[in-house]
């Protein structure tokens, strides 16, 4: 549906009804982070806390939404139980063609259920149902129920989450559609104090196409860029897993609690023995011809007259490296188990695997012991992480509730920051050097999606503080383009401006088309001023010593560059406020 | 005279670029609905996925239910419809055994035509333009005898 102002569904939970709502400010604000961020400095309160019942949860789209493949996702934001910050983190599934087709721009859902509820939206119906008996389940077993209780099968999008987000970990993701997810930095938590258990989008709606023929040319081109040029891939080849013999042989891969930067036996789970021995199929996201979603199978025996159960998970680069590499754990189907485990519990699967690293290496040194962890850790046991998972997923004593909250704050009560691997969250599997710690340590995300540093580490020689941080702040603001489309970012080749350009201007965006370069970067100093006005000190950044005693195939960390590069970035963030 | 024939279900991928064509070839909708060919999971996300789609009957039972001759049999298996006759009542959506008939809010049905234009958009090569002699799988030789 292409219209200059947003159609928003707000849902007050506490009386459980909503209302439409329209906002102006399409070509300001274009959708997805932008509109996210619009909605934020209207309906969020930057003085409360994360868990206040008024604090908004939002999800937005943007206008190429449903209108041209790979624009396939859905921009989620909220104030996070993290660091009590502004917050985004994003998924794709069918919840952004769900939303398109529910004929709604964005959700907010502010207040709180007075029993665990499922909030059911579609183009013509709202419904705040109960959904007490569900509260306590899994993500599986929630999702195999809710399939049942509401309408839209096939066109419709089910988010819910686990155990971990129903006791407020920081650590809770929102599970859409099974094998997609709002993983990180805790919104699982927000519904949790919500008392919302699950949220149904049906699609049921449709539109006119724009008047002409030029959208229709625009689309073929597109598409055939997409699935003829072998742009893609390195996607839907072996997938993101490729980069684990990549990352290993440039002595980049976090391992082991980040003790290496490389391991003799990342053969057992590189992106080629995942494929080779437990790819069963891929899926895509609706609207998305690539199938970048990999899905292994783990087969497990349960009793001696050959009776077995089978289950699916699926596979990215940086669930493996979390509870692959950082484990030790060399197993393909062994990391599958685990990554199984922290589905179940609705957990972010990188922020437990880099948690339950550090829990190991501090139970290595003896600042922790088995009484804490009711488990013995040892690096490699994938048994002991998957029981661990289960502990960790339901809060089960004070050590398990202070490290879902992030494993600085455990480790600030513990002891042993110094090799927690935390960039503003839990780190992501590149150890590529000084520019990427900054861009992860500061990012708005803290996501190594925030921008590439890492790629900007592996192409660059020269230490460059003014060179370095011109990147980032602009290679942010062209990817901040594109989620606010929302495009997926694995087509952020296919989607240059000029291609961008040609999509708005077919199908009707030339506000936005004309005005790119200039939104974008009032986008970036909005969504920042939200992100200090909320609390974050960039500042006060500081990088666990693990760092800066690295070495990657660059040779060892310079701290003084370092740290320059966050002095200088921090200044930068700060200027935007 | 061909006909759409889905018979590398197996292989898809759930990404919709089939319906989405359709719709937006065929009917010039943005839809995932509005279109002769729907793709549903088989049951989660977890079974696989499963086509909508018309399966070529003849005679076919949407045709004999249509009370105003909007829907017409079609040499070869599936319909013709013209849409000017079309009361909008629905019959034709409950007498498709295979549920291949999907209405609009205003009761309007969307039907396979049998044109192919959305194969080309299967990245899995999982749709087929097939002639009725040559179909050859037990599956699909049921639904051309049903």
């Amino acid at each position: 549906m292409i219209r200059d102002h947003f159609r928003v569904l707000l849902v007050d939970l506490s009386v459980g009804k909503g209302k439409i709502t329209t906002h102006p400010g399409r070509d300001k604000y274009i959708g997805g982070s932008g509109l996210a961020a619009l909605l934020f400095q209207q309906y969020g309160h930057a003085d409360r806390p994360w868990n206040d019942p008024d604090q908004p949860l939002i999800f937005a789209i943007g206008p190429l939404t449903g209108y041209f493949p790979l624009m396939s996702k859905t921009v989620c934001a909220f104030k996070s139980p993290y660091h009590d910050q502004y917050a985004e983190s994003h998924a794709g599934g069918r919840s952004a063609l769900s939303l398109r087709f529910a004929n709604l721009d964005a959700i907010v859902i502010t207040g709180r259920a007075a029993k665990p509820s499922c909030l059911a939206a579609g183009s013509h119906h709202l419904k705040v149902r109960d959904v007490h008996y569900l509260w306590g389940k899994s993500i599986k077993s929630t999702g195999k129920r809710l399939r049942h209780m509401f309408p839209g099968s096939g066109h419709r999008s089910i988010l819910r989450i686990g155990p971990a987000g129903e006791i407020g970990s920081a650590m809770a993701g929102i599970n859409v559609d099974t094998y997609r997810h709002f993983g990180r930095l805790g919104a699982g938590a927000v519904m949790g104090v919500k008392n919302l258990k699950g949220i149904v989008i049906e699609g049921d709606e449709m539109f006119d196409l724009p008047a002409g023929n030029a959208y229709q040319k625009v689309f073929e081109k597109i598409y055939n860029q997409l699935t003829t040029t072998g742009m893609m891939k390195k996607y839907h080849d072996l997938g993101t897993p490729v980069n684990l013999a990549v990352l290993n042989n440039l002595k980049a891969l976090p391992c082991r609690n980040l003790q290496q930067t490389s391991d003799s036996q990342i053969g057992g789970i590189s992106g080629e023995t995942f494929a080779e021995k437990t790819l069963l199929r891929n899926q895509a996201c609706s609207g998305c011809p690539i199938g970048c979603i990999h899905l292994g199978y783990v087969r497990e025996k349960f009793h001696k007259d050959h009776r077995y159960y089978f289950f699916q998970v699926a596979y990215d680069y940086e669930p493996i490296f979390a509870t692959g590499a950082m484990l030790s754990v060399t197993n393909a189907s062994e990391v599958l188990g685990i990554i199984d485990k922290i589905e179940e519990m609705g957990l972010d699967v990188m922020s437990a695997g880099v948690a339950l690293a550090w829990a190991t290496e501090a139970t290595e040194k003896g600042i922790i012991s088995a009484k804490d962890t009711m488990e013995s850790l040892k690096f490699g046991d994938a048994g002991a992480y998957k029981t661990a998972v289960g502990h960790l997923g339901h809060g089960a004593n004070d050590f398990y509730r202070l490290l879902g909250m992030g494993t600085l704050k455990a480790a600030e009560h513990y002891g042993g920051s110094d090799y927690a691997c935390v960039l503003g969250q839990e780190m992501a599997g590149y150890a590529t050097g000084e520019v990427f710690y900054t861009a992860q340590a500061l990012g708005f995300r803290h996501s190594h999606l925030d921008s590439g540093g890492y790629s900007y580490d592996q192409k660059h020689e020269e230490k460059d503080v003014q060179k370095a941080i011109d990147f980032l702040i602009a290679d942010e603001q062209d990817r901040l383009l594109l989620t606010s489309m929302v495009s997926c970012l694995f087509a952020r080749e296919v989607y240059s401006k000029a291609h961008l350009t040609e999509c708005l201007n077919s199908v009707g965006y030339t506000g936005i088309a004309v005005n790119m370069e200039s939104v974008k970067k009032q986008i970036q100093k909005e969504r920042w001023q939200l992100r200090l006005a909320t609390g974050f000190k960039p500042e006060k950044t500081a990088i666990p010593r693990r760092f800066a005693e690295l070495t990657t195939w660059k040779g060892k960390t310079d701290v003084n560059y370092l740290n320059a590069l966050i002095r200088a970035y921090a200044e930068k963030i700060n200027g935007m406020g | 005279m061909k006909i759409l024939t889905t018979p590398r279900m197996e292989r898809c991928i759930g990404c919709n670029s089939c319906s989405l064509a359709c719709s937006r070839l065929v009917h010039k909708r943005l839809s995932w609905l509005a279109a002769g060919i729907r793709i549903m999971s088989t049951g989660g996300m977890s079974t696989g996925f499963e086509a909508r789609a018309c399966m070529a009957c003849e005679p076919a039972p949407c045709a004999e239910a249509c009370p105003t001759g909007a829907y017409s049999q079609r040499k070869g298996g599936g319909v013709i419809i013209k849409k000017n006759l079309c009361i909008r009542c629905g019959d034709c959506a409950r007498a498709c055994p295979v549920d291949a008939i999907y209405l609009d809010n205003t009761g309007q049905p969307y039907v396979c035509i049998h044109c192919g234009r959305c194969v080309p958009f299967c990245p899995h090569d999982c749709l087929e333009m097939t002639g009725v002699s040559k179909i050859t799988s037990a599956e699909d030789s049921e639904a051309v005898m049903t």
